[in-house]
């Protein structure tokens, strides 16, 4: 059940780096022309607010902006410490176990997995809860796909996720920064929502280790750290599982961890965001509502005070 | 010659202008890179950084040179009027960054400074500094007489600000910040309890 949901940038279909750039600067002789901007551009929100579109021309960022500037704690605090150290990790083998209220449990090979699933390519926003974004070209499968391919009970509400935890490996992982492995979890129409996938790719290269290599949650509504990296364990429960940022700081962080720059944290304003790559003198832009994908998830919290929740 | 009395000899022939000028240059060049994209792919958080980084450094040598006369007999006192108005040269830095380049917007300013602990905090510290600059010149320490060092006690508060800021801004649990806060905590410490050679010295 892949392509579920149609990303209708064209140019979007090829893959090579020198393609996006070459997009690049045609949106940007095109932001001129709001109409045709926003029309270039509303793919992503399918026939959602033009306005917004239209200042806000989903250029992809570029391969070095995104491999060079991570929150990877297991390989150190440091924003470049994860391109520094990542490639200490060994991605292959790589097992996911896939456990719980499943009818199909086990260790799933990275192998396996691809060779059931269909890779597709989307462009999202990725907002980080320490109020700066990037819009980033992944290529992977939607979570829904694998959870079918595990065969999920009914009775699950909740998936679990785990990272790896191997110290020999990530030097992170030796200071209790966080409570390692770090976990992350979702309701199950979250994870089922078309939107939420697994990438397994970036501009149609295999996933860098500091992204999360071999493959990695992203749930583009949600503040990133939610999109939990260089996932080993996938568990169907019908228990809200813990989150490691909500355990490490429960007032500041969530279970739900959505964007929304109206609910306040006590760190950082999530009412302005900036966007990577506009050098020293760029701007906050306003952060939107779901980081810009109310139209297709604001449905899955219909009559949640997201103040409570948040 | 003891080693103390070699490092005093070499301090004694420093002029204190070399010491304004060779921490003042790591400020425009850290602005050059940060401007040519040589920090990185988010230059106004790495930038604000190095200058709060930067800020910190210079406050806990400022504190450090009583200890390091009582204890190991170095004297640099005539650096710490340099060194604490640059350190105040370093937040105001950090500060603008913080203002103009990072948040830019008139309200959330405001609304930063008011709701988010670590930026009020930050704040006092950064109050705290501006009379102990504003006093640090020969005029003021005649004219204040006695006064001017209780007044300048002072910097106690701002360290002690500073380290909780750095403290309260890092997610999870952090090496770095706690190692700020413990040589900070130990050389206010030194203060508490002076050495024995002191106190002989005082009494006879
Ligand atoms: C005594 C005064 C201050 C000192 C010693 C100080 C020191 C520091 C230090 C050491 C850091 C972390 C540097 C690093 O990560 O290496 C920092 C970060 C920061 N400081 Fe300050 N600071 C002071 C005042 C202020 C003020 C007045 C503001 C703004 C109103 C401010 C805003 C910030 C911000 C926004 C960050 C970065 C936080 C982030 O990246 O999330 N600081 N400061």
């Amino acid at each position: 059940m892949a392509n579920r949901w149609k990303n209708t940038l064209k140019e979007s279909d090829a893959t090579p780096e020198s393609v996006y750039l070459n997009r690049r600067q045609i949106m940007a002789g095109l932001a001129g022309l709001g109409a045709i901007g926003g029309a270039a551009s509303v793919g992503l929100m399918s026939g959602s607010k033009p306005a917004v579109a239209s200042t806000d021309p989903l250029e992809p960022n570029t391969l070095e902006e995104i491999t060079s500037y991570n929150n990877f704690y297991e390989f150190g605090t440091g924003k470049d410490d994860p391109a520094r150290y990542a490639d200490q990790m060994t991605t292959s083998p790589w097992t996911v176990k896939v456990d719980g209220m499943v009818d199909r449990p086990g260790d799933y090979t990275f192998e396996d997995i691809m060779a059931k699933m269909t890779i597709e390519e989307r462009i999202y926003r990725f907002r980080c809860v320490e109020a700066w974004s990037m819009v980033i070209p992944w290529n992977g499968f939607e979570l829904a796909d694998l959870l079918e391919l595990a065969g999920v009970q009914s009775s699950a509400k909740y998936i679990a996720f785990e990272t790896l935890l191997r110290p020999e490996e990530m030097p992170g992982v030796n200071f209790p920064v966080l409570d390692w492995p770090y976990v992350e979890g979702l309701r199950m129409d979250e994870a089922m929502h078309p939107l939420t996938m697994m990438a397994t790719g970036i501009y149609g290269r295999d996933l860098p280790n500091q992204n999360g290599a071999p493959l990695r949650l992203v749930v583009p509504w949600k503040y990133g750290f939610k999109s939990i990296k260089s996932i080993v364990g996938i568990t169907a429960m019908d228990q809200e599982p813990p989150t490691s940022w909500n355990k490490s700081q429960p007032r500041e962080y969530g279970f739900y961890s959505n964007v929304n720059p109206e609910v306040n944290h006590p760190r950082w304003s999530q009412a302005s965001e900036r966007r990577i790559g506009g050098g020293l003198f760029a701007k906050r832009v306003p952060t939107l509502m779901f980081n810009g994908y109310e139209d297709e998830v604001a449905g899955l919290y219909a009559g949640m005070d997201l103040r409570a929740h948040f | 010659m003891s080693m103390a009395d070699r490092l005093n000899g070499v301090a004694r022939k420093v002029p204190t202008g070399a010491v304004y000028l060779l921490f003042l240059l790591p400020a425009p060049w850290f602005f050059y890179l940060a401007a040519n994209g040589q920090m990185g792919v988010e230059p106004i958080n790495t930038l604000e950084r190095k200058y709060g980084e930067m800020a910190l450094q210079l406050l806990i040598l400022g504190l450090a040179i009583t200890p390091l006369r009582q204890y190991l007999g170095i004297n640099l006192i005539r650096f710490r009027r340099a060194i604490g108005l640059l350190a105040f040269a370093y937040v105001a830095m950090h500060l603008l960054v913080w203002l103009v380049l990072d948040v830019g917007i008139l309200s959330q300013i405001w609304a930063d400074i008011l709701k988010r602990p670590y930026i009020t905090v930050g704040m006092g510290g950064f109050a705290l500094m501006i009379p102990l600059a504003i006093t640090s010149n020969n005029m003021s320490i005649r004219k204040l007489g006695p006064k001017w060092r209780k007044l300048h006690r002072l910097t106690y508060g701002v360290v002690l600000l500073g380290a909780l800021h750095f403290l309260m801004l890092s997610k999870g649990f952090q090496l770095e910040p706690l190692i700020y806060a413990a040589l900070i905590g130990g050389l206010l410490l030194t203060r508490l309890a002076p050495p024995k050679s002191m106190e002989r010295a005082r009494s006879t």
